[in-house]
């Protein structure tokens, strides 16, 4: 709370000061904008971070494309596609399109790419976005044929995001590490230049084939990395940084007020949830979370509405799902639970804590959220032992069984599909506090269902089962603020992804 | 002299070996290195397979030798975040690091000890005042509350200096500042007390009633020793300032090694924290040994004990 309120007094005497000039950097053609993490590798395939994903878009296509506005897919690299069988995706490439070294696209490329990901040996970061992949077939040199593993209906949302193709020759000879300093794509933009972490320089490319992401319009993309969010808004207002984005809600609002800056604010898919440890794995003894009353309990307790408007606030939803709602087959009729604290006093006391109980309560970001999780629960009688980890050490915990209560959140990669959340956590693996196997039966279905009725029908039970059961506590989506001078034009879409394609200058 | 050289030195580098095993083991109990590698959006099975491949699932006690026995031939290995080789990512950072800390230490001892000696030569006047205030505003104020405040004014209000990044030299006047400030108040007033004591000695006063003059005296005879204790102190100083400018680096994104430190303890980033530690360590050891060795020229009767 600290250094909530000095980032205010901060942002209050840069307003004293407010209505300097600002740098033309429209003049030069050139957006500045801040990333808050160190990234780790431009090469998409060996980063797990947003930052990561920002960069794939732009300097790298996949086969497809989903129009994030409409969900429509399109083609890309790719222009049609087509289920030969269950397993078996054949792809008509678009022709002439070049890499950025000036390598030509075609079959070998897409054959190379998927093989190497699809091995799990080369290591790539996220398994789960490749390790559906068997390999890949050259039919000739603008056709390809992809093989599954085993049926993976989600396979064209996967291809339309994490997956996009590198240039053969020059990868096989870059690697991993020569890729991340001098990365190559197809895409809109080419980087020129890499300081590890730091800074990444991006430029138009002229050459860009006709693609649904559009052309580029804003020369030059200069990206630093500023870790401190109060430096990026001085940098904002001195004229040397013209978009940051993931800012913080209560400066975001202060920021609104001024003429020189636009803040957008729009929802992301991660959504935030409590999860409970109903297969009985932790030590607590008796586990008050094997009951169906407790669950239901905590579930009523808390005020996510205010929870939303007071500390989240922006486009926030309050979340009945374990899912987030634009995601396929992430049906909404499910069982949803009202703030009612005497509802829940009431649950404990049938099920035998009249007087409540203490457990452990874990969180691994923002504080304050977990701090009012907390409070709700204080209040209908459920005593916390309060303990913030970081993301790692809590997930070591998690995978080991030995967390009974957490406050946790899932960004599904920005896959717009039910099966990268709530197929993430409900299918018996090590972060799955459930263990229930109707949910499993469902989800097995649906997971590997091509009639995307039959998946519909089966997550809905899945989710039913789920939300009735109480398994989780799911809670809120979250949002992100992007604030930019009134010179850029940019409307945000709602997968948390910085679109420098749609960028223009006003 | 060379004895004494010897000496040290051979105790500089038992000190380096016993820090790099009791890092190691401590980061060893810390926590899954495989869990932080692979981010998070892996499962459990992800994980798994990462920690076989980077072989944490081996002893420690081999783990450390395999570490050892590549470190020593200068090979670091390989940042598991960056997956670039870990010596020429700490090279690249370690110069701003440098620079930072040779500035920021400088900017200290230049301000600090002739506010000391003016301090001390007039104790409790006006300037002894402004000297405390200024130690205790330096002392108090949190470096990043500092930092923020100088954004505010010098890169904000009157536009002279670009808020954050480190491309010019004027990127590094706002933090050489705030770090140097930071050290400031204890050499000042390391100094003045010094000062303030040899003053008052015998030999201070036969200086003066054979005629020395004054700023003789000051200088050639009373400085050198009251020296003497902040060259120990500002050699503690530069060691924190390289392996301690995590803040500064942070407000005013300089990306040095302190900051990669933090942030690669947070990710479990091994090798590259393995790295920092050791070099961190080697530049305590090698301050402390340059303040060992000009301790020993400065005042001779140190050489014997």
């Amino acid at each position: 709370m600290k250094k909530l309120s000095l980032t205010t007094a901060i942002t209050a005497v840069a307003f004293a000061t407010a209505g300097l000039p600002a740098l033309a950097d429209k003049a030069e053609d050139k957006l500045n904008v801040a990333f808050t993490k160190e990234l780790e590798n431009v090469d998409s395939y060996f980063n797990s971070s947003r930052e990561g994903v920002v960069l794939q878009r732009a300097v790298w296509d996949g086969l497809i494309y989903r129009d994030p506005v409409t969900n429509e897919y399109k083609g890309n690299l790719a222009t049609s596609w087509e289920w030969i069988d269950d397993t078996t995706l054949e792809f008509k490439l678009r022709e002439g399109v070049t890499f950025h070294n000036g390598e030509a696209f075609n079959a070998d490329d897409v054959v190379f790419t998927v093989n190497f990901v699809a091995d799990e040996a080369n290591g790539v970061k996220t398994q789960r976005n490749v390790n559906w992949m068997k390999s890949a077939e050259k039919i000739d040199d603008y056709t390809v044929r992809i093989h599954l593993k085993d049926k993976f209906p989600a396979a064209i949302e996967f291809l339309s995001g994490p997956v996009s193709m590198y240039p053969n020759e020059y990868y096989a000879e870059a690697g991993a590490s020569g890729m991340g300093l001098k990365p190559v794509g197809t895409g809109p933009y080419k980087v020129v230049s890499v300081v590890p972490g730091q800074h990444f320089v991006l430029e138009k490319n002229e050459n860009y084939h006709d693609s649904p992401k559009g052309q580029p319009t804003i020369k030059t993309i200069d990206i630093r990395t500023v870790p401190d969010v109060n430096t990026q808004i001085a940098e904002l207002f001195s004229g040397t940084l013209d978009l940051i984005w993931q800012v913080p809600a209560d400066q975001s609002e202060k920021l609104k007020s001024m003429d020189q800056f636009t803040v957008a604010n729009e929802s992301t898919m991660r959504v935030g949830y409590i999860t409970m440890d109903a297969a009985g794995r932790s030590s607590m003894d008796p586990n008050p979370f094997q009951d169906l009353r407790v669950r239901r309990a905590i579930n009523h307790a808390i005020d996510r509405q205010a929870i939303v408007d007071s500390l989240l606030k922006g486009s926030s939803k309050v979340i009945n799902t374990p899912c987030f709602p634009s995601q396929f087959g992430c049906v909404q009729d499910v069982t949803s639970y009202e703030y009612d604290p005497e509802k829940a006093k009431a649950l404990l006391a049938e099920a035998g804590y009249p007087d409540g109980f203490t457990t452990e309560f874990y969180a691994y970001r923002n504080r304050d959220y977990a701090e009012a999780l907390a409070s709700y629960l204080n209040a209908v009688g459920i005593k916390t032992d309060f303990k913030m980890l970081q993301y790692s050490a809590l997930r070591e915990l998690n995978m080991k069984g030995e967390v009974p209560l957490a406050f946790l959140t899932w960004g599904s990669y920005s896959i717009n599909d039910a099966s990268a959340m709530v197929s993430q956590f409900f299918k018996h693996g090590s972060l799955d506090d459930t263990r229930d196997d109707e949910v499993l039966e469902y989800l097995n279905i649906a997971d590997s269902a091509t009639d995307p009725d039959v998946r519909i029908e089966n997550y809905g039970k899945a989710l039913k089962r789920i939300t009735d059961q109480a398994f989780w506590a799911p809670l809120f989506s979250y949002n992100t603020n992007y604030v930019f001078k009134t010179s850029v034009n940019y409307s945000p879409t709602p997968d948390e992804v910085l679109r420098f394609t749609t960028m223009t200058w006003n | 002299m060379l004895q004494f050289i010897l000496k040290r030195l051979g105790l500089a580098i038992l000190v380096a070996f016993t820090v790099s095993f009791i890092s190691f083991s401590l980061l060893f109990l810390s926590g899954d290195p495989a869990a932080a590698l692979a981010g998070e959006t892996a499962s459990g099975e992800d994980i798994e397979a990462l920690r076989k491949l980077y072989g944490f699932d081996r002893p420690m006690l081999v783990q450390y030798g395999d570490w050892l026995f590549s470190a020593l031939q200068g090979d670091f290995g390989e940042s598991y975040y960056f997956k670039l080789p870990v010596a020429s990512l700490i090279a690249e950072r370690l110069s701003v690091t440098m620079l930072l800390g040779v500035c920021g230490i400088s900017f200290a001892l230049l301000t600090a000890v002739p506010l000391g000696v003016a301090a001390a030569i007039r104790p409790n006047s006006l300037i002894d005042r402004v000297a405390l205030f200024l130690s205790v505003a330096g002392q108090a104020m949190p470096s990043f509350w500092f930092g923020l405040i100088l954004i505010v004014v010098f890169a904000i209000q009157l536009g002279w200096l670009p808020p954050s990044g480190a491309s010019t030299w004027r990127h590094f006047v706002m933090p050489t500042i705030v770090l140097g400030y930071y050290a400031m108040p204890a050499i000042m007033r390391l100094t003045r007390a010094g000062m303030l004591e040899v003053l008052n000695s015998d030999y201070i006063r036969t200086a003066r009633a054979k005629g020395a003059p004054e700023m003789r005296v000051m200088f050639k005879h009373a400085l050198r020793n009251a020296i003497i204790p902040v060259v120990s102190l500002a050699a503690v100083q530069m060691g924190f300032m390289l392996g301690g400018s995590i803040v500064v680096e942070s407000i005013f994104a300089l990306h040095g090694a302190g900051f990669l430190a933090w942030e690669s303890i947070g990710r479990n980033d091994l090798p590259t924290v393995q790295a920092l530690i050791l070099i961190f360590s080697m530049f305590y050891i090698v301050f402390t040994f340059l303040a060992d060795v000009l301790n020993a020229w400065l005042d001779p009767r140190m050489r014997s004990s």
